[in-house]
């Protein structure tokens, strides 16, 4: 995969109104996290990362898609630092590049459920395409 | 006409560099009545201060401007020196060419022709000057302090080691503060009530301490060296002095299903109580809110059993005045409410507590006679997971969380750790930390010990949730171990919560009754973060303790002993200086309108009836102001409201800022 | 009492139930609720970044109207409320998306500055009805339920916009459970995620996080769950049966106790029974594109 996504950490934080300075490393995102087990980079390394620039690793890191948006690093970050922004932004810096969608239209047929709401796919579809 | 004489100082670089300081003292010459000019490298050196010195004396002046820094910086110190000579200390007059010109401009030819200007005023000034005489007021020799922890205590105690009366005024029942309810301290593992009840035991035999236990300090006025305070002494119902602490009442008493806040709750007491053992005073007190005869009229048993006749129903809330040099001000802390943070399930069980409450688990006088057992089914918890900085260290929070550290939490914990392993060995022990923040003597020592010789499992990270399983009566706590990153998941018998230190309520209404400001945190601050630390900006008010931002016990016994050396420091004064520039009416140009009076801030301002002879030699009564020199404080809020212009301040009269101006306009 | 409602697409489709029975309570307790004409979606989840203009459209469209009819649009399904509340904070307090988005919406004559209210139906209950209100109207009290609120997380969070409870300690269902006659059950996971949209790529997430919340909800006694969420809702059914909790839609329950539901009827699609299966509308517009 190629590393360069023409994406900077000050476009990020731009976007995402996110400052990692503020973080005080206590990692209460982390910790509250329901899709932990699901991520390679989880919410607290994405604040360092994003800190320290490495924006390409992120975008090429599934970990982008876990995120469940429940809020509650943004609720209970004691810092006000809003992780879960961050994971939006680059997750969004990705799908929004040419062939950048992670859900296709193709793909839903397998993945529906007669019982599924609306709501969950209008949802993956705000979350994973543009 | 005054001879006046013009220093101008270099102050090294900070003023010569930006400001042609010789060309100042040049055009100083020209002013008329200036004598004598000069320019010197530091004017506040022992050399600078001898030129001024000298220049008095020989070239006989009457008046002094000092070009230089802040009068804020020295001009105390020119005032001493023209004082030695013989010269009145007001006729010294500073021009603030450094923070007020040099440190704020660049362009030195400006600066320069800015610095002249500032002289000249000065110069125009001190024209008009005339000598000033500071009145003196007496010192009342005693001093009030208000909270009876360690803090106060210590304060107390010091204070009338110099033999001073000393008054503590303490809003619970007995003295002793939390550091009673502590059971061991850090980190010599010392028993607490080993050192704070003899502690308690000499403060009520010392003759000169007099202690107002379950009261409370409600109004006081004065300034330093002549506060009234008014203390009210809540209805006890029971007579101290008749009362000999044997408890009877106690255990007669049938209502016994109050909540004991000497236990933070965890235990029961009955209506009627002493709140410990080595409670002082040992007498009993009734809790209206409970008690039977009280709130319904019924029972009496107290008053039957007891022997020496002490029980008083009829009892009413007293009030009393009583007058006081200096107040220390030792009002203490309380432990945040950490229901806001229900993530870690405060209000959802019962074993997950804050470490005020493990601590009067651990002790041997708490609710459990110091058997660690969980508060929920009495069972020794083997593994227990404590959580730091809950409620400190939070930014722009919603759930009243503090900006700042609280300080102690790392220590106590990883005291509570040691002790829980010493008595239990087989207990599992994780602390969840952000920093882990030891500096003090023997404090890292003490943390590392923890670690290294009783294996308790620090951290790195914070807790998201616990969650508490009522079959398993299991507490899983889901945290982050930062180091490993990995998420963790612990299956709990107890969480101890490290809740933020917080101001004690009742400091705010302290605050206002002595206009002694408080930062954003509500902890009184300090008249000089680093010079002044136990002063409070209100002179006469001192500060000791947790009153004035979180600190462990030695370093509230030491600000303690500070702050009692400041009061003896003042009590030992027979009298004090009053402020020279002070406001003064001129009688015949006043109205007896009263306007003075109503805008001076500090009561300095009263009206009298007085007789004057009239100019064509009849008598007449007149309502004029009169102002008490030792409570003015010269702020002037009194000159500009006159509508006459009968009210003026020494020092800085109407003419003589007039004369600044208008040499400054020239 | 007549006020502005935003059903959203789900409510229409798979959660008629939600819709059908807040309708019928509203009306037995004396509220109309009154769909707003030509409403969109709301995009299901709140655009966090702060330079998606055009997906907060929609939201700021119906509150406009909102603003323009009675001042308080009330949505049922939590993700509506989540996402419009959040554009309503953005369009009165957030100036760079207030003006962008008001420069799409000039030519649709709008200009809006957060003018409108927007409450949940709890809020609706709880503050404008009144509790006290709706325990004098019950008529078949929930005697001997064991009911847990489950609030998930868009209820609540981020609590300095939502501002509906405490985000940790809420009692705004609990509260609704007790006027309806039943006993209520406070458990720890009430407020953590069911797993959302994760749903659709993988089956097991959102399984697992049911099972914890079920499980913590039945350890405590309770014996029904109640959420305002159809994509809870979902993912909670779906380990109802074997967790051996009944999983129903608060309005649901609150119909029964107020007497308004008949009991022989069959369910609009709540069960996913009956109803066609719907193609979203974005879907179908990826499909043809």
């Amino acid at each position: 995969m190629t590393a360069d996504y023409d994406v900077t950490a000050e476009e990020i934080e731009q976007i995402s109104g996110v400052n990692p300075l503020r973080c005080m490393r206590c990692g209460r995102c982390s910790a509250t996290c329901p899709a932990y087990d699901e991520m390679e980079y989880h919410p607290h390394q994405f604040v360092a990362m994003v800190e320290r620039g490495e924006i390409d690793k992120l975008m090429e890191s599934q970990s982008i898609y876990k995120c469940m948006s429940c809020m509650a690093c943004i609720e209970r970050c004691p810092r006000q630092v809003k992780p879960a922004r961050l994971i939006e932004a680059i997750r969004l810096a990705v799908v929004r590049k040419q062939g950048g969608n992670h859900l296709c239209p193709d793909d839903v047929p397998a993945l529906y459920d007669p019982d599924l709401p609306q709501q969950a796919l209008v949802s993956a579809y705000r979350k994973f395409t543009k | 006409m005054q001879r006046i004489g013009v220093f101008v100082c270099h102050c090294g670089s900070n003023i010569a560099a930006t400001v042609d300081v010789e060309a100042v003292a040049a055009a100083a010459k020209k002013v008329p009545g200036v004598v004598f000019s000069a320019d010197y490298m530091y004017m506040c050196s022992e050399a600078g201060q001898a030129l001024v010195k000298d220049t008095i004396k020989n070239e006989k002046l009457t008046g002094v401007v000092v070009c230089s820094c802040s009068p804020h910086m020295h001009e105390n110190t020119f005032r001493k020196a023209a004082s030695s000579v013989g010269m009145n200390p007001y006729m010294v007059e500073i021009a603030n060419i450094r923070e007020q010109c040099s440190w704020v401009h660049k362009d030195r030819e400006l600066a320069t022709q800015k610095a002249i200007g500032l002289m000249q005023a000065a110069v125009a000034k001190v024209q008009l000057n005339a000598p000033l005489t500071a009145g003196t007021t007496p010192v009342t020799k005693r001093a009030l302090v208000i909270g009876g922890g360690i803090a106060g205590m210590q304060a107390a105690l010091d204070i009338a080691e110099a033999g001073f009366d000393v008054d503590i005024v303490e809003q619970k029942p007995t003295i002793g503060g939390k550091m009673a309810q502590l059971d061991k301290t850090f980190p010599t593992l010392d028993c607490a009530s080993c050192i704070v009840t003899p502690k308690m035991v000499e403060v009520a035999q010392n003759e000169k301490v007099h202690i107002y236990s379950y009261s409370e300090v409600t109004d006081v006025r004065g300034f330093v060296g002549n506060f009234t305070a008014t203390i009210k002494r809540k209805a006890r119902y029971v007579d101290e002095k008749k009362c000999t602490g044997c408890g009877l009442c106690t255990e007669k008493c049938p209502m016994r299903k109050v909540p004991d806040e000497w236990n933070m709750n965890m235990g029961k007491r009955s209506a009627v109580y002493i709140p410990f053992a080595q409670a002082i005073p040992k007498v009993a007190t009734i809790d209206p809110r409970y008690c039977l005869h009280l709130t319904k009229g019924t029972c009496g048993i107290c008053s039957r059993v007891c022997e020496a006749g002490a029980i008083n129903y009829q009892a009413k809330d007293e009030f009393i005045e009583e007058k006081y040099g200096a107040i220390v001000v030792a009002t203490g802390y309380e432990m945040i409410d950490p229901g806001a943070y229900d993530e870690y399930a405060y209000t959802q069980s019962p074993d997950v507590v804050t470490s005020l409450e493990y601590e009067r688990l651990m002790s041997a006088a708490g609710p459990t006679g110091g058997h660690l057992v969980r508060p929920s089914d009495g069972k020794e918890p083997k593994k227990i997971v404590f959580i730091q900085c809950v409620g400190s260290r939070e930014e722009d929070s919603c759930k009243g969380g503090k900006p700042y550290c609280s300080k102690v939490c790392c220590m106590y914990t990883a005291k509570h750790a040691i002790l829980t392993k010493d008595h239990y060995p087989d207990t599992d022990i994780t602390v969840f930390y952000i920093d882990v923040r030891t500096p003090g003597k023997l404090f890292d020592e003490f943390y590392r010990r923890a670690v290294e010789q009783y294996g308790v499992h620090y951290i790195k990270g914070a807790v998201g949730k616990v969650v508490p399983n009522p079959v398993t009566g299991k507490l899983e706590v889901q945290g982050a171990d930062l180091i490993l990153n990995e998420q963790v998941h612990i299956d709990a018998d107890m969480v101890v919560l490290a809740a933020a230190i917080e101001p004690s309520r009742s400091a705010r209404q302290v605050a206002t009754m002595l206009t002694a400001s408080m930062d954003t945190n509500g902890f009184f601050t300090e008249a000089h973060a680093k010079l002044r630390p136990v002063e409070s900006p209100t002179a006469g008010v001192f500060l000791c303790g947790m009153a004035q931002g979180p600190k462990d016990i030695p370093e509230t016994v030491g600000q303690a002993g500070a702050a009692a050396a400041k009061v003896i420091g003042l009590l030992v004064k027979n009298e004090l200086t009053n402020n020279a520039c002070v406001a003064h009416p001129d009688e015949w140009m006043c109205n007896g309108c009263s306007q003075c009076e109503k805008v001076c801030p500090y009561g300095a301002i009263t009206y009298v009836e007085k007789e004057f002879k009239m100019p064509d030699r009849t008598k007449k009564m007149r309502r004029v102001a009169q102002v008490n020199e030792a409570v003015c404080q010269g702020c002037g809020a009194c000159t500009v409201t006159c509508p006459s212009g009968a009210m003026d301040l020494k020092g800085f009269s109407n003419s003589e800022i007039m004369a600044e101006v208008d040499a400054l306009c020239r | 009492m007549v006020y502005s409602y935003f059903p959203g697409c789900t409510l229409k489709n798979k959660a008629r139930d939600l819709d059908l029975y807040g309708r019928r309570a509203a009306q037995a307790l004396g509220v109309t609720l009154e769909e707003i004409p030509e409403w969109q979606c709301c995009g299901g989840v709140y655009p966090m970044n702060e330079d998606e203009i055009a997906v907060r459209l929609s939201s700021v469209r119906a509150l406009n109207y909102a603003k323009e009819n009675g001042g308080t649009l009330v949505t049922i399904c939590s993700a509506c409320h989540n996402v419009i509340k959040q554009v309503n904070n953005d369009m009165a307090a957030d100036g760079t998306i207030s003006t962008h988005a008001n420069n799409y919406l000039k030519q649709d004559g709008i200009e809006y500055h957060g003018e409108a209210r927007e409450i949940h139906y709890l809020e609706l209950l709880r503050d404008e009805i009144g509790y006290d209100k709706v325990r004098a109207a019950v008529k078949n009290p929930l005697k001997g339920r064991k009911i847990g609120a489950y609030y998930g997380c868009l209820l609540l969070r981020p609590s300095n916009v939502m501002k509906m409870d405490d985000a940790e300690h809420p009692t705004i269902m609990e509260d609704l459970i007790e006027a309806m006659g039943a006993e209520k059950v406070v458990y720890a996971m009430r407020n953590e995620c069911c797993g959302g949209y994760q749903t659709l790529e993988d089956k097991e997430v959102p399984a697992k996080r049911a099972r914890m919340i079920l499980e913590n909800a039945k350890d405590n006694g309770a014996d029904t769950v109640i959420t305002a969420c159809p994509l809870c809702y979902y993912n909670l059914k779906k380990q109802a049966e074997a967790e051996g909790v009944r999983v129903v839609y608060f309005t649901e329950l609150l119909a029964q106790a107020l007497g308004v539901k008949d009991e022989n009827e069959s369910a609009a699609a709540g069960d996913g029974d009956g109803a066609p299966a719907c193609k979203c509308p974005m879907a179908a517009k990826e499909e043809t594109k």
